[in-house]
């Protein structure tokens, strides 16, 4: 049985003092697509970025099998490419040059991107249907192609574990479809695996082979998203009042309004 | 593990448009540098009080080449105005140029700041006050009785401990610490030094007047001995931050993804500020404070060449040089047989030239 993808063993993080991951145990299997769910501050992003190597943790993180702490930051980045919740737009930099950032890995240091390089940032802009915008500014995108060039500069990477926070929040209903679906069709012709993190929790069991419901930097439950996404513990961990329908690729939530929640609601003063 | 992205066997597509290259310094712009960095040579060796042909000049210093030996037609005296006054100044006024704005095209992209510049850190400040501590302590000549510190020697040293005391201070935070904190530090430095330079002068007032002459920048002075001081620094901070431009443009995307992507920002950063830090020391050191050359000219080439540090770096080095050494032409002929500070006439010459050139990029770019 071949190594998972993910390994996580009791992960705690602190970040200033605050702990933010308090005992996080996490098994992903290679090709499979988990999304992380949770509500503001339960830690989601931080999970990521200490799967990704970008966060100094205790507790053990393993990649392929290969503890983290024994990969060097070049090999780290062949094997696992992340997408930020809101990467930097560097000002005037081009598509293609934002997309062959992601050939670092394999450029030598100090050194400059070969032909291969260049052929390789031009097959994924090829692949994500952004051939004809390799000489547009980034800045100058809409939000979903932008999207889908922080993807392409995730997948020139050529990593096959791709960690990606939030990577529908910015867009419309159309886009974050889109993007989903494009993630879903580049994982399984290559055997990626993906995990992500997510707010719309119904577009997220969609996707999800297995999600990760995170609440107070400890895993609250994990599986489905039918075994996840309930009623109850959506009401425990995220305070909210909703209804789950059973849709066909998986629930779906939809939030209603509470007849009454004591101490939620917002006292409005007239005057 | 299989990858997402295989080699492509044939290449790119036959037929790309150019803007399909990546990023780098396009022959033309490499081209006009070096034009530039040639003409400031022969008008800054040509022009003074004693003018000389261009032509004649052009050939005297092809002459400089080993195996040439051509006839200019210029007198001996002449060829020694060219070769022990003007060219060392001409070529002293380049390296120093290249070098402010090559450190100030590197400072912006370490610190992810337009508004950078090389005295960022302190380099200023600290060049300030230890040069004020050896004039106002009795230099003559710009040698403290008794001691072998001459003002050279003082500014460098002032300049390199004014940025380690800010990098010490910035690094004080621990894991805290980031550029933000690094540009803080560099703000209390300077005001701690030019505190103790401005109370020094107030006890000394009669120095004032020497102090705020080298502060005003020059290269009234500059024989081949201040180019020989000069040239090594220049060499290494060229080669050390010219090497990084592409890691320049990788960090422009921020720590965490630097990191994903598989560099070590941290240790980039503080490579690049030694070697910029080291190289605005040597500058300052031959030749006072220079403002503007540092921040004007890495913009100037960012709005026409292109934002990429691989363009960047390479054009400014070369632009900087071009402009400094043109405008101490300027310096030494506009009130002659007066000079005018340099760096006044960096900022009179600057401002103007870098309105034309955001006009002018505005309209090319739309």
């Amino acid at each position: 049985m071949s190594a998972p993808a993910v390994a996580v063993r009791d992960l705690r993080v602190r970040l200033a003092g605050v702990p933010i991951l308090t005992g996080v145990d996490l098994s992903v299997a290679a090709g499979e697509w988990v999304t992380v769910i949770g509500p503001n501050g339960a830690g989601k992003s931080t999970l990521l970025r200490a799967v990704g190597g970008l966060l100094p943790t205790e507790g053990a993180v393993s990649l392929f099998g290969t503890p983290i702490q024994q990969l060097r930051r070049r090999d780290r980045a062949r094997v696992v490419a992340t997408v930020a919740q809101s990467p930097v737009v560097p000002a005037g930099m081009s598509v293609l040059d934002y997309v062959l950032l992601g050939r670092t890995p394999y450029i030598a240091p100090l050194g400059r991107e070969s032909t291969a390089d260049l052929a390789a940032a031009h097959d994924v802009l090829d692949r994500l249907d952004l051939t004809g915008f390799h000489a547009r500014e980034l800045a100058t995108l809409s939000g979903g192609e932008r999207q889908r060039v922080f993807l392409a500069r995730a997948f020139a990477q050529g990593a096959t574990l791709l960690l990606l926070d939030e990577p529908t929040s910015a867009l419309d209903i159309g886009h974050q479809q889109d993007v989903l679906e494009l993630v879903d069709q580049l994982r399984r012709a290559h055997g990626l695996t993906v995990v992500a993190t997510m707010h719309d929790l119904s577009i997220a069991g969609e996707y999800a082979d297995r999600m990760v419901l995170l609440a107070d930097g400890q895993v609250a439950a994990v599986g489905t998203s039918r075994e996840v996404l309930t009623t109850e513990l959506l009401a425990r961990h995220y305070r909210a009042t909703v209804k789950v329908i059973d849709g066909e690729h998986g629930p779906l939530v939809v939030p209603v309004r509470p007849t009454s929640a004591p101490g939620r609601m917002l006292e409005i003063r007239a005057g | 593990m299989r990858q997402v992205v295989t080699q492509r066997p044939s290449g790119p597509p036959e037929g790309r448009p150019a803007a399909a290259r990546p990023a780098g310094l396009r022959p033309g712009w490499l081209v006009a540098g070096l034009a530039a960095v040639l003409a400031a040579l022969v008008a800054g060796v040509s022009l003074g009080p004693v003018s000389l042909p261009p032509g004649s000049v052009a050939v005297e210093l092809l002459n400089l080449l080993p195996g040439v030996g051509l006839d200019s037609g210029l007198t001996e005296r002449e060829i020694a105005i060219i070769t022990e006054l003007r060219l060392p100044r001409a070529v002293l006024g380049l390296l120093v140029g290249g070098l402010l704005a090559l450190a100030g095209g590197a400072y912006q992209g370490v610190f992810r700041n337009p508004l950078a510049d090389p005295y960022l850190l302190g380099v200023a400040a600290g060049a300030g006050f230890a040069v004020t501590v050896v004039i106002t302590a009795g230099g003559v000549g710009g040698a403290i009785t008794g001691l072998p510190v001459t003002i050279p020697l003082a500014a460098f040293v002032g300049a390199i401990g004014a940025v380690t005391l800010t990098y010490l201070l910035g690094s004080a935070g621990g894991r805290s610490r980031s550029p933000a904190t690094l540009i803080l530090a560099g703000v209390a430095v300077s005001a701690f030094l030019s505190a103790g330079q401005t109370y020094l002068l107030q006890r000394n007032s009669d120095s004032i007047q020497q102090v705020y002459a080298w502060l005003l920048g020059r290269l009234a002075t500059a024989g081949w001995h201040d180019v020989w001081l000069v040239l090594p620094y220049f060499l290494l901070t060229a080669v050390v931050v010219l090497l990084h431009r592409r890691e320049l443009d990788v960090l422009s995307v921020g720590d965490d993804e630097a990191t994903s992507l598989g560099l070590h920002p941290q240790r980039s950063r503080y490579l690049l500020i030694a070697a910029a830090s080291l190289g605005t020391a040597a500058a300052v050191s031959a030749s006072g404070l220079i403002g503007f050359v540092g921040i004007i000219v890495p913009h100037a080439v960012r709005l026409l060449a292109g934002a990429s540090y691989r363009v960047i770096l390479p054009l400014s080095m070369l632009f900087g040089g071009a402009f400094l050494a043109l405008t101490d032409v300027v310096a030494r002929t506009a009130a002659a047989p007066e000079e005018i500070p340099i760096g006044v006439v960096t900022a009179l010459l600057g401002g103007p030239f870098f309105v034309l050139v955001l006009r002018s990029a505005r309209r090319v770019l739309g």
